[in-house]
């Protein structure tokens, strides 16, 4: 592992990246030949996450350029939000709907979300 | 006038330009968070989007030449992506320790976010087509996009409404979540993963980092849950049967 991390000659920020994108690459292959209905980036990331269960000196190695990607995590949806600008008349005449639809559908998933985890947690907690 | 013109015509071609105010709008919008301290509803993925979105209008540049400067940030949210799986490792204790929580809040959380955004709409007059493109918007945008296109949605549409639902949990999560006086970082990041995606993970990391980690984990597995359920949902929500 060491020869891996720390003496390849590349900087450790560039093989963080290469790693990062290593296993995004990997899980786009996986997505489309299994034809799994999930995007590559999250099996790539499963797939780190079990990885790292072997290999836990390599969390600590990439720790630092993980955290920085997703310190600006919110920068990185910016260009997407702006394609969607343009689109907002796609809305049209169900506008008031859908913004009611989606704030509404929205708070209500969080509030479900939340309780539902925070209420068996409770009743586990109790059994034990 | 026409050195400027000269100098307009060069840089509205060139990526270098738009991957400059990109970064430029995200920094107004993120100083004005901080300068705010830190307000929920001064969220700085809308206001760079906004920023953007009149400069574009003010500028007459069209969404593919922007683009092509602003792919080079796109990108990142692959490696991003990926990256999510260190924050997870980092709490795989809790993770471990939470997981009969977390499978319940999934459920919980997933079915709320399709069958209750559906029924608002169709409450509200909403045509068959509109509600197909709603049923996965809670996952992140590509297996949504995915999902929509396989129940005969209109995946423009739900790119839409995927990016609106996020950026609507980033803002209201906080009151919210302090509304419901639930204290544990664990459930209050997890809930926002499942309900609001990527853009609610970046705004848990924001708050916490055990709250990044456990929405991080419930982004990934209501894109899963979303991918198999959706199609066997939609017929029944929009009242095919």
């Amino acid at each position: 592992m060491d020869v891996a991390l720390g003496n390849s000659g590349l900087p450790p920020m560039i093989l963080h990246l290469t790693i990062l994108l290593a296993f995004q690459l990997t899980g786009e292959v996986i997505s489309r030949l299994l034809e799994l209905p999930l995007p590559g980036p999250v099996i790539g990331m499963t797939l780190l996450f079990f990885t790292l269960m072997i290999f836990p000196r390599l969390a600590a190695a990439i720790t630092p350029t993980s955290r920085v990607l997703l310190a600006h995590l919110s920068l990185l949806f910016v260009p997407a939000g702006v394609g969607v600008v343009g689109h907002l008349d796609r809305f049209g005449s169900d506008g008031l709907a859908l913004a009611t639809a989606v704030i509404g559908s929205t708070a209500l998933a969080i509030s479900a979300g939340v309780l539902t985890f925070a209420g068996v947690a409770r009743m586990l907690g109790k059994s034990k | 006038m026409t050195e400027f013109t000269e100098i307009w015509t060069y840089l509205a071609r060139d990526p270098l330009l738009w991957l400059t105010l990109t970064l430029a709008a995200y920094g107004v919008g993120d100083a004005a968070f901080k300068a705010s301290g830190r307000k929920p509803l001064i969220n700085p993925v809308l206001i760079a989007v906004a920023l953007l979105a009149v400069l574009l209008r003010l500028t007459d540049t069209n969404y593919a030449t922007y683009f092509e400067g602003a792919q080079f940030v796109h990108f990142m949210l692959g490696p991003a992506t990926v990256a999510l799986a260190v924050p997870l490792y980092a709490n795989l204790g809790n993770i471990r320790a939470a997981a009969v929580p977390m499978v319940c809040a999934l459920f919980a959380g997933s079915l709320t976010a399709m069958i209750s955004g559906v029924w608002i709409a169709r409450a509200l007059g909403a045509s068959p087509d509109t509600l197909l493109a709603l049923v996965p918007k809670s996952a992140t945008a590509p297996v949504a996009l995915g999902v929509s296109d396989a129940i005969g949605g209109s995946p423009s549409l739900t790119a839409v409404l995927v990016i609106t639902t996020g950026i609507t949990g980033a803002i209201i999560a906080t009151p919210l979540l302090n509304l419901l006086r639930i204290r544990d970082w664990r459930a209050r990041g997890f809930a926002v993963g499942v309900a609001s995606h990527g853009i609610g993970t970046a705004r848990a990391f924001q708050v916490h980092e055990t709250a990044g980690a456990f929405s991080g984990i419930g982004m990934g597995l209501n894109a899963l849950l979303t991918a198999l359920l959706a199609p066997v949902l939609a017929p029944w929500l929009i009242g095919l049967y």
